[in-house]
């Protein structure tokens, strides 16, 4: 079996309550980076990094300009900037135009992350009004990795979950504590 | 190797070989997402087609870099840092008789001509200097002109209030249907040229450097060098403020800055006490 080493989760509209009821899910043992992309609306994401730390089994941070993709956190996207990662295993950002009117943008976290980590990337697209992060998950697949997306009946908001699965396909498709545990499942040393 | 990556690294290469300009030392995800934005916009399907209108057709390069140096941005973008530059940068350059500003990397002026409203409340702009530099001519002719869409500048006025502006935003600008046009007085002490930071050099003695969001592109080596040039270019207590979200932990060269608000990025040549370095 592949060894999964990285996690990348996308959400928008529904996402603050659906990271709440999953994060708090995942394994504390979990050993690989987790990296979080969801739109807030809101011009600082301290707020949202702090009510997901209240609950969540590992230690949530600000994604960091420059500095490595730590294994056992939670980098959340800093709010106005795209969230990349290098392909040396460090994040970089950028003020690029918004992608799918969404800055940071699924999409660019999510392809950027599959040329990274290729096979070994797990993604998960969850809850959202909108429809970035379908192609995204769509490179995640070329790249050989694994696709997650919530279960559209689930999630409070189902267009993001519902592109996904039309533009993308999944491996599997899930609702919220599913997607916990096979995410421990699949990244569990 | 892919394919693709091969390819990105044939157009750095054919740029730097056929036109001079150097981007072996941006950082790749951006750049490749770029360049993929390149393939779009002009319809050539593949990079290696690019490569090859960027070898054989005359100016094909001057629109390469438009796309290379997508610039966006906002007039008080960030207000608190505007605030932070009036409150506690500006009491310590009213001490100069001439002051000395350089906005690097001005993409489409929208800070320059903030910062011009802001010195001329603060009653320095008389005797202020504002250099504005970007590598991108297109960008630079956007900028002196001073015209952007009326809907891009929605959220301006809240920014500059929020920023402490003292008058109404509208008082330095007329507005015609989809358009706003910035007071040309505004321009007066504003010098525009082309300064590419990956090659050139150090120009003028400033007493204050706003970067914001350029260095992000740039690898940590390409940083580092632009910070040393920064750092060579401002006066002992000068000032130089970055985007808000910069991390310069990994560059020897800011060694030689201090805090002066870290949370908005701005520091200072020499300053009192060393620079706390967060993780």
């Amino acid at each position: 079996m592949i060894p999964h080493k990285a996690i990348v989760i996308g959400c928008s509209a529904g996402g603050l309550n659906a990271l709440q009821v999953l994060l708090p899910l995942l394994d504390p043992r979990l050993a690989v980076p987790v990296v979080i992309c969801c739109h807030t609306g809101s011009a600082d994401v301290s707020l949202l990094v702090e009510l997901l730390a209240r609950h969540a089994t590992l230690p949530v941070v600000e994604a960091n300009e420059r500095a490595p993709v730590d294994p056992g956190v939670i980098h959340v996207a800093p709010s106005g900037y795209h969230l990349l990662v290098e392909e040396n295993f460090h994040f970089s950002l950028s003020v690029d135009a918004r992608v799918a009117y969404a800055r940071p943008s699924i999409d660019v976290l999510f392809e950027t992350a599959a040329d990274a980590w290729r096979e070994h990337l797990v993604a998960v697209l969850m809850t959202g009004a909108n429809s970035d992060g379908a192609h995204g998950l769509a490179a995640v697949r070329r790249a050989g990795g694994f696709a997650i997306v919530q279960d559209p009946r689930s999630a409070e908001a189902d267009v993001m979950p519902l592109a996904g699965l039309s533009i993308a396909g999944a491996d599997a498709c899930l609702e919220l504590s599913a997607i916990a545990s096979l995410l421990n499942e699949l990244c569990l040393p | 190797m892919d394919v693709e990556d091969i390819e990105i690294q044939l157009f750095v290469r054919a740029m730097q070989l056929r036109h001079g300009y150097d981007f072996s030392d941006y950082a790749p995800a951006s750049l490749k997402r770029r360049v993929q934005q390149l393939v779009r916009t002009h319809d050539t399907g593949t990079i290696s087609e690019l490569n090859r209108r960027v070898l054989h057709e005359a100016g094909f390069q001057s629109r390469v870099i438009e796309g290379l140096s997508v610039p966006v941005s906002e007039m008080f973008r960030d207000p608190a840092v505007f605030r932070a530059l009036r409150d506690k940068v500006f009491p310590v350059l009213a001490s100069y008789p001439e002051i000395n500003i350089w906005q690097a990397g001005c993409a489409h002026g929208q800070e320059v001509y903030s910062l011009a409203i802001l010195l001329e409340e603060a009653g320095l702009y008389e005797r202020s200097r504002i250099y504005a530099t970007d590598f991108n001519d297109a960008a630079l002719a956007v900028a002196a002109e001073g015209i952007y869409a009326t809907r891009e500048a929605r959220d301006w006025s809240r920014n500059y209030m929020e920023a402490g502006g003292s008058h109404s935003l509208s008082d330095y600008y007329s507005a015609r249907y989809d358009f706003i046009k910035l007071d040309q007085r505004l321009r007066r002490n504003v010098t525009f040229f082309n300064h590419n930071l990956v090659t050139d050099d150090v120009f003028c003695e400033a007493h204050l450097i706003l970067c914001r969001n350029v260095l992000i592109y740039f690898s940590n080596t390409l940083q580092d060098r632009t910070l040393g040039l920064f750092r060579q270019s401002l006066v002992r207590g000068g000032f130089l403020c970055l985007g808000t979200r910069e991390n310069i932990d990994f560059s020897p060269s800011a060694s030689e800055f201090t805090d002066v608000d870290h949370a908005l990025r701005i520091y200072q040549v020499g300053g009192a006490g060393a620079r706390q370095l967060n993780k």
